[in-house]
C-alpha cells in the first residue's frame, strides 16, 4: 500500500512545483502587462474627467441662463390651467438623453421613465421621440414600434436654440397628433445630484378648451399656433441645456470614481507584482544553495 | 404657406426642407417611423436672421440687474433670449413690445395675453425710470393674469451693442439672397433676413 502511494505522492509534488514555477514566471508578465493597462486606463478616465469638468463649468453656466427662459415658458400652461383631453388620450414622450454614454445613470434614467409608463396599462396610445442614441438603445429592443423618430448628434456640442428649433419642427411634422405629451429630461440639482423631471406638451386643442383661457385677450388661432411652436422651441431648448449639465455633472462623478477604482487596483496589483518578484528570487536563491549543498 | 410671418414661416420652411430632404431620399413622406438625422450647425437650414443678428453685435456687454419681488399691483418681468437672460421676475414700470398684431404698451394689471414678437426693439422702463432698449428676432411675450410678463426672444441685444454699418452690410446681403432665391423656400427664407435687416437697420439709426 505503501509502495503504491508514495509515487502517487511523488508525482504529484513534482507537478506542483513544475505548475509553481510555470505560473510564477507568467503571473510575473502577466501582472505587469495588467498593471500597464490598468495605468492607462486610468489615465484616460483622468484626462476625460478633466474634459467633463471644464464642459460641466459651460453647461452650468449657460444652463443659469436657460433656467428663467424655461421657467417662462411652462408658466402659461400653469396659468392658464391647460389639461390634458379627457377623450383623446394619445400622447408624446420625448426623452432627452443624447449620444454618449460613460456617465452614470442618466440616461437609464430617463429611459426607465419612459419604460415604466410604456409597460403600465393604456401603452398603445403613446408615441416615443428618442433625442439622442443612448434612449434609443435601451428603449428599441422592447419598445421599438412606439419609438416614431430619433434625433442623434446629441451632446458632442453645447445645445443651442438651432437644435431644439430644429428638433421642434420635426415634432411638428411627424404626423403624429398628439393631444398631450411630456417632455422627460434630467433636472440638474448639484454637482452631485439629478433628478427625472417632465416638462408638459399639449395640442393646439387642448390650449384651446382650456378652462382660463377666456381672460386672455385677442387671441385667434394663428396667434397660438405660432405662440405654441415657439413655446415648444424653447422648452425643449430648456430640456436640452438641464440635460447636457447633468449629463457633465455625472460624468465627471463617473470618471472620479473609475480613476479612484483604477488606483486602488493599481496600489493591489503592484503589491502582487514585488511580492511574486520577491517569491521568484528567493526561490532561485533557495535552488541555487541547495544545488551548491548537494555537491558539497 | 410662406406668409411673411416670423414664427411660423421660420418652422414651416424648416418643414418644408425637411420634406425635401426626406424626399428627395425616397422616404415617403407619411411614413410615421422616419429617422431623423442631423448634423450640428449644418447649413441645411440656414436661419439668416440669426447671422444678420450676430453680425450686427460687435461687443457683448454684461448686466447685471438686481432681483426684487413683485407685490401687489407690481408687474413682474422676465426676459429670457436664448443667449442671455436679460431680467428675470423684476418688478418694472412699463414694457413696449413689438408684435404681429402691432406694437403695445405693456402695464401693470394689463389684460392677459398672449402675442407673438415680430423683429424690432423691446422697451423696458424700470422702476427708477431708467429706460433700456433691446433689440429682439422673435419670439413671444406672455401677459398672465397675476400681471406677470413673460418676453422669450430667440436672441435679443442691447441696441447700444448694435453696430449700424454691420447692419447695413447684412441687409445688402440679406437683399442680394432675396433676388438670387431660386425657390419658394429660399425666398422666403431671404424675405426673413430682409425684414430682421431692415429692422435692424431703422433700430440702429433711430
Amino acid at each position: 500500500m505503501l509502495g503504491r502511494v508514495a509515487p502517487g505522492v511523488c508525482g504529484q509534488a513534482v507537478a506542483v512545483v513544475n505548475h509553481q514555477q510555470n505560473r510564477n514566471m507568467a503571473t510575473l508578465k502577466a501582472i505587469s502587462i495588467r498593471l500597464k493597462s490598468v495605468k492607462n486606463i486610468q489615465k484616460i478616465t483622468q484626462s476625460m474627467k478633466m474634459v467633463s469638468a471644464a464642459k460641466y463649468t459651460r453647461a452650468e453656466r449657460e444652463l443659469k441662463a436657460a433656467r428663467p427662459y424655461g421657467e417662462g415658458a411652462v408658466q402659461f400652461y400653469e396659468r392658464a390651467e391647460v389639461a390634458a383631453p379627457e377623450d383623446d388620450k394619445k400622447e408624446l414622450y420625448i426623452a432627452m438623453t443624447s449620444d454618449r454614454g460613460l456617465c452614470g445613470a442618466v440616461h437609464t434614467g430617463v429611459s426607465k421613465v419612459i419604460r415604466n409608463r410604456l409597460s403600465e396599462p393604456g401603452a398603445e396610445n403613446i408615441k416615443v421621440i428618442c433625442v439622442g442614441d443612448k434612449s434609443r438603445g435601451i428603449l428599441q429592443r422592447l419598445y421599438g414600434k412606439h419609438i416614431i423618430s430619433v434625433a442623434n448628434e446629441i451632446g458632442r456640442l453645447p445645445p443651442t436654440f438651432q437644435d431644439a428649433a430644429k428638433l421642434a419642427a420635426a415634432v411638428l411634422t411627424s404626423g403624429y397628433e398628439f393631444a398631450s405629451g411630456k417632455i422627460i429630461y434630467n433636472k440638474f440639482k448639484s454637482v452631485v445630484s439629478y433628478a427625472q423631471s417632465d416638462l408638459p406638451l399639449y395640442s393646439q386643442k387642448a390650449v384651446e378648451s382650456a378652462p382660463k383661457l377666456a381672460i386672455y385677450d385677442s387671441l385667434d388661432a394663428d396667434v397660438i399656433q405660432s405662440y405654441m411652436e415657439f413655446s415648444l422651441a424653447s422648452m425643449l431648448f430648456y430640456a436640452m441645456k438641464e440635460g447636457a449639465c447633468s449629463e457633465q455633472s455625472s460624468r465627471m462623478t463617473a470618471m472620479d470614481n473609475a480613476s479612484k477604482n483604477a488606483g486602488e487596483m493599481i496600489d493591489k496589483l503592484t503589491l502582487t507584482f514585488n511580492r511574486t518578484r520577491q517569491a521568484v528570487i528567493t526561490r532561485e536563491l533557495i535552488e541555487i544553495i541547495s544545488g551548491a549543498a548537494a555537491l558539497d | 404657406m410662406f406668409q411673411r410671418r416670423y414664427l411660423a414661416t421660420m418652422l414651416r420652411t424648416v418643414i418644408c426642407q425637411k420634406k425635401l430632404v426626406l424626399g428627395s431620399c425616397g422616404v415617403p413622406k407619411d411614413r410615421i417611423c422616419n429617422y431623423i438625422f442631423w448634423t450640428k450647425r449644418n447649413t441645411l437650414s440656414k436661419m439668416a436672421f440669426r447671422g444678420v443678428l450676430r453680425m450686427g453685435v460687435r461687443k457683448l456687454q454684461v448686466r447685471n440687474f438686481a432681483d426684487a419681488a413683485p407685490k401687489g399691483d407690481e408687474m413682474a418681468l422676465t426676459f429670457a433670449a436664448g443667449n442671455k437672460v436679460f431680467y428675470d421676475k423684476q418688478v418694472v414700470r412699463q414694457i413696449d413690445v413689438p408684435s404681429f398684431s402691432g406694437a403695445f404698451g405693456i402695464l401693470p394689471k394689463h389684460v392677459p395675453t398672449l402675442a407673438v414678437l415680430r423683429p424690432g426693439v423691446v422697451t423696458v422702463v424700470e422702476n427708477d425710470g431708467k429706460q433700456s432698449k433691446i433689440f429682439v428676432s422673435s419670439g413671444t411675450v406672455t401677459v398672465n393674469d397675476d400681471s406677470s410678463v413673460q418676453v422669450l426672444a430667440e436672441e435679443a441685444h442691447p441696441l447700444e451693442n448694435i453696430d449700424r454699418s454691420a447692419a447695413q452690410e447684412a441687409l445688402s446681403k440679406a437683399q442680394s439672397e432675396l433676388s438670387s432665391a431660386s425657390n419658394e423656400k429660399a425666398k422666403a427664407e431671404a424675405a426673413i433676413a430682409v425684414e430682421v435687416a431692415e429692422e435692424i437697420v431703422k433700430a440702429a439709426s433711430g
